[in-house]
C-alpha cells in the first residue's frame, strides 16, 4: 500500500491532465442529452458526479470509455482521442476501468474466470501471471474465498467488490463508477464503499456517479452537479454541501440531505 | 437485551412423504383427478399389453423366409432381420461393409474422451474431429484412393446416408446459424439486409422445393457438361435450409442476454469477436440449447424426404423393400423399425442436450 501511495502523491504533483472534455454535445435522437460539457481530470483527481435522474450524469461517464458516442466536442483520454477510430477506442478502454450499477458479472464465468479474462485476451498476459494478479485484487477486495465460485453464488455486495477486482486486474489509469451502491441492500453498501474508499486512497483517478453524499464528502476532491445534461456547479466538497452557489443545487441538496 | 432464537425446523407430517403420499398428491386429490386417474389407467391396459405381446411376445425371430412367420400372429421380424444389412448399408458393395463401420467406429471411439471428466485436450480433439473425420469418412465412404475401390454416392443408402445426410446437416447449420445471426443483428446495413434477405428466403419454402430444385431444376441453370453430385446438393440444400431456422433460435438467445454483458465486455476493451465468442455466445447458445436440439431433431427426420429425389435414406430403403415379392405384407413391421431406429437417435439427442444443460447451469443472469 505504501508503496502506491507514494508513486500516486508523485503523479498528483505533477499535475497532468488524464481526461478531457472540451465542448462534449450528445443527442438520443432528438433529445438533447448532454449540453456543451467542459471538464478536466487531474491524474489522482477524485470526481463524484451527482444530480437528479435523467441529468445525464451517467451518459457523461459512458462517453468516456465510449459506450455512447458523442456527436460534437472532443474527448481526449491519456492524450488518445475519442474518434469512430476503432484503434483509439480500444486504446482507451484498455486504460479505463468501468463498474457498473448491475455489476455485469459474467455469470457463465468462475470470479477468478472473470477477473482474468480481459488481462489474457486484451492485455495477452499468460494465464498463471494473469491469475497470480487477480488473486491479488480479489485479496484487495477481501474476497480471495470466492474466487472458485460463480457470480451467481455470491451475494449483491460481493458481485459489486468482484466487479471492482475485475476492472483493476486490467490495471487502468482511470477507474469509473457508474452508481455502484444502487442497485445494493443498505447492509451491503458498506462493504462497498469501503473498498472504493481504500482505491481512492491508494491514489486511483476515480469518477464516480452516486447518490452517497458520505463517500462524497469523505472522499471526493470535487463535487460536480449536473441537471438537464449540463454541469451546473463544480466546487471542492465542503464548500459544495455547505455553501452551494446555484439555487437547483441548493433544492437538490435540500431534497437529498433532508431525511 | 432479549437474544432471538430462531424456531427449529420441524419434519412434515407421515401422509405427505414417500410412495402414499405422492400417491394421494398426484393421482387422487380430488375426485375429478381420481376419475382422470383411473381411466388413463383403463387406457393403459387396454393398449399396451397387446402391443407388447404384438412386438415381444408372439413376435417371430428366427428363421429366413416368410415361411417361419406363417403361424404367428405378432410381429415378423424376420423380415428386418433378412434385409438388415440394406436397411444399414444400402446398395453400397457387400465386401466393403467394413469401410462404414470402420467410419462409424472411428467417429464413437474418437468421441468418447469428450464425454470423459478427466480427458484435458477436449478442445483440441474436437476441432481434429471436425477438420478431419469428414475427410476420413468420406474418403472410407467414396473410396478411389489408397486401393479402395469407388463407390458412387448413388449406392449409398440406408441408415449410414441418414446418419451423414443429418451429420453434415448438424455440423455446418450451426456455426452457419450463428454467423447469419450475428450478422442479423448487425448495425451495418449491407450485412444486415443479405443476412435478412437470406434467412427469410430460406425460411419461406418448404424442404421439398429446395431438395427438388437442387436436383431437378439447378442442372437445367448449370453449363452442360457439370457433373455436380445429386447427393452433394441435397447436403448444401439441408445445411442452408436448416441454418436460416438455426440463425433464428441463436437469434434468440442473442436477443436474451442483457446489454450490461455486451457493455460490460465492450468496457474491458475486447473487440467484437472476442467478446462475442468469450461472452455473449457461450451464454446465449446455453440459453437456446432446446431449441438448437429441437432443431436438430427436425433436421434429423426432414433428411426422409431426400426420397422423394430418388436418394435411398433408411425410410425410403426400407419402404423399397416392401416391394418384394417374396415379403409382401409386412410394411408395420417396416414401419415400426425405421420409427424405433429414428426414435432412438431423436432421443438420445434430446437427454444428452438436457444433461449438458444441466452441466452448463451455473446460476442466472443479473
Amino acid at each position: 500500500m505504501s508503496e502506491t501511495d507514494n508513486t500516486s502523491s508523485q503523479s498528483q504533483a505533477s499535475g497532468d491532465v488524464t481526461i478531457q472534455m472540451r465542448g462534449v454535445h450528445k443527442w438520443y435522437g432528438q433529445f438533447h442529452v448532454l449540453k456543451d460539457i467542459n471538464l478536466e481530470v487531474t491524474r489522482g483527481e477524485r470526481i463524484v458526479i451527482c444530480g437528479p435522474s435523467g441529468s445525464g450524469k451517467s451518459t457523461m461517464i459512458r462517453c468516456i470509455n465510449r459506450l455512447e458516442e458523442h456527436q460534437k466536442g472532443q474527448i481526449i483520454v491519456d492524450g488518445t482521442e475519442l474518434t469512430d477510430d476503432v484503434k483509439h477506442i480500444d486504446q482507451v478502454r484498455k486504460e479505463v476501468g468501468m463498474v457498473f450499477q448491475h455489476f455485469n458479472l459474467f455469470p457463465h464465468l468462475t470470479v477468478l474466470e472473470n477477473c482474468c479474462l480481459a488481462p489474457i485476451w486484451v492485455r495477452k498476459m499468460p494465464r498463471k501471471e494473469a491469475e497470480a494478479a487477480a488473486m491479488l485484487y480479489l485479496e484487495k477486495v477481501k474476497i480471495p474465498e470466492q474466487a472458485k465460485k460463480y457470480p451467481g453464488q455470491l451475494s449483491g455486495g460481493q458481485q459489486q467488490r468482484v466487479a471492482i477486482a475485475r476492472s483493476l486486474c486490467m490495471n487502468p489509469n482511470v477507474m469509473l463508477f457508474d452508481e455502484p451502491t444502487s442497485a445494493l441492500d443498505p447492509e451491503m453498501i458498506k462493504e462497498v464503499l469501503d473498498t472504493m474508499i481504500e482505491l481512492a486512497e491508494s491514489g486511483m483517478t476515480m469518477l464516480c456517479v452516486t447518490h452517497e453524499m458520505g463517500f462524497a464528502k469523505t472522499v471526493a476532491d470535487r463535487v460536480i452537479f449536473m441537471d438537464g445534461g449540463e454541469i451546473i456547479e463544480e466546487n471542492e466538497p465542503h464548500e459544495f454541501f455547505n455553501n452551494p452557489q446555484s439555487d437547483r443545487t441548493q433544492l437538490f441538496l435540500s431534497q437529498i440531505l433532508q431525511h | 437485551m432479549s437474544v432471538h432464537t430462531p424456531h427449529p425446523d420441524l419434519p412434515p407430517p407421515l401422509s405427505s412423504v414417500g410412495f402414499i403420499g405422492w400417491c394421494r398428491s398426484n393421482l387422487f386429490s380430488t375426485p375429478m383427478h381420481t376419475a382422470l386417474s383411473l381411466f388413463a389407467m383403463y387406457l393403459i391396459y387396454l393398449t399396451v399389453p397387446p402391443i407388447i405381446s404384438w412386438v415381444f411376445l408372439d413376435a417371430t425371430w428366427v428363421g429366413d423366409t416368410r415361411e417361419a412367420c406363417a403361424s404367428s400372429t405378432g410381429a415378423c421380424w424376420v423380415f428386418v432381420k433378412v434385409r438388415i444389412n440394406q436397411f444399414m448399408y444400402g446398395f453400397f458393395p457387400e465386401t466393403e461393409y467394413w469401410r462404414i463401420n470402420l467410419a462409424f467406429g472411428l467417429l464413437i471411439v474418437l468421441g468418447i474422451p469428450l464425454f470423459l471428466k478427466r480427458f484435458q485436450h477436449k478442445g483440441k480433439l474436437a476441432a481434429f474431429i471436425l477438420i478431419f473425420y469428414p475427410i476420413i469418412t468420406f474418403q472410407l465412404f467414396s473410396g478411389g484412393n489408397f486401393g479402395l475401390t469407388h463407390v458412387e454416392t448413388s449406392k449409398w443408402g440406408g441408415l449410414s446416408l441418414t446418419l451423414i445426410l443429418a451429420g453434415v446437416g448438424i455440423v455446418a447449420s450451426l456455426p452457419l446459424g450463428i454467423v447469419l445471426a450475428l450478422g442479423r443483428r448487425s448495425k451495418m446495413p449491407i450485412v444486415k439486409s443479405v443476412c435478412v434477405v437470406f434467412i427469410e428466403f430460406w425460411r419461406g419454402v418448404p424442404l421439398i422445393t429446395v431438395l427438388f430444385m437442387s436436383s431437378v431444376m439447378l442442372p437445367l441453370f448449370l453449363p452442360e457438361g457439370t457433373n455436380f453430385d445429386k447427393l452433394l446438393r441435397a447436403m448444401i440444400g439441408i445445411a442452408l435450409f436448416q441454418s436460416a431456422y438455426m440463425a433464428e433460435v441463436v437469434r434468440g438467445g442473442l436477443a436474451a442476454i442483457p446489454k450490461g454483458q455486451y457493455e460490460a465486455a465492450e468496457a474491458l476493451g475486447l473487440s467484437f469477436w472476442k467478446s462475442m465468442g468469450l461472452i455473449i455466445l457461450p451464454q446465449a447458445l446455453k440459453l437456446v440449447i432446446p431449441g438448437i436440439v429441437n432443431t436438430f431433431i427436425a433436421l434429423f427426420k426432414d433428411t426422409t424426404l431426400v426420397l422423394i429425389i430418388g436418394l435411398f435414406d433408411l425410410l425410403a430403403i426400407i419402404q423399397q423393400a416392401f416391394a418384394d415379392p417374396d415379403w409382401l405384407g409386412y410394411s408395420i413391421e417396416g414401419y415400426v423399425f425405421a420409427a424405433s431406429i429414428f426414435w432412438i437417435f431423436c432421443f438420445s439427442m434430446s437427454r444428452y442436450s438436457m444433461s449438458l444443460e444441466k452441466k452448463l447451469h451455473t446460476g442466472h443472469v443479473r
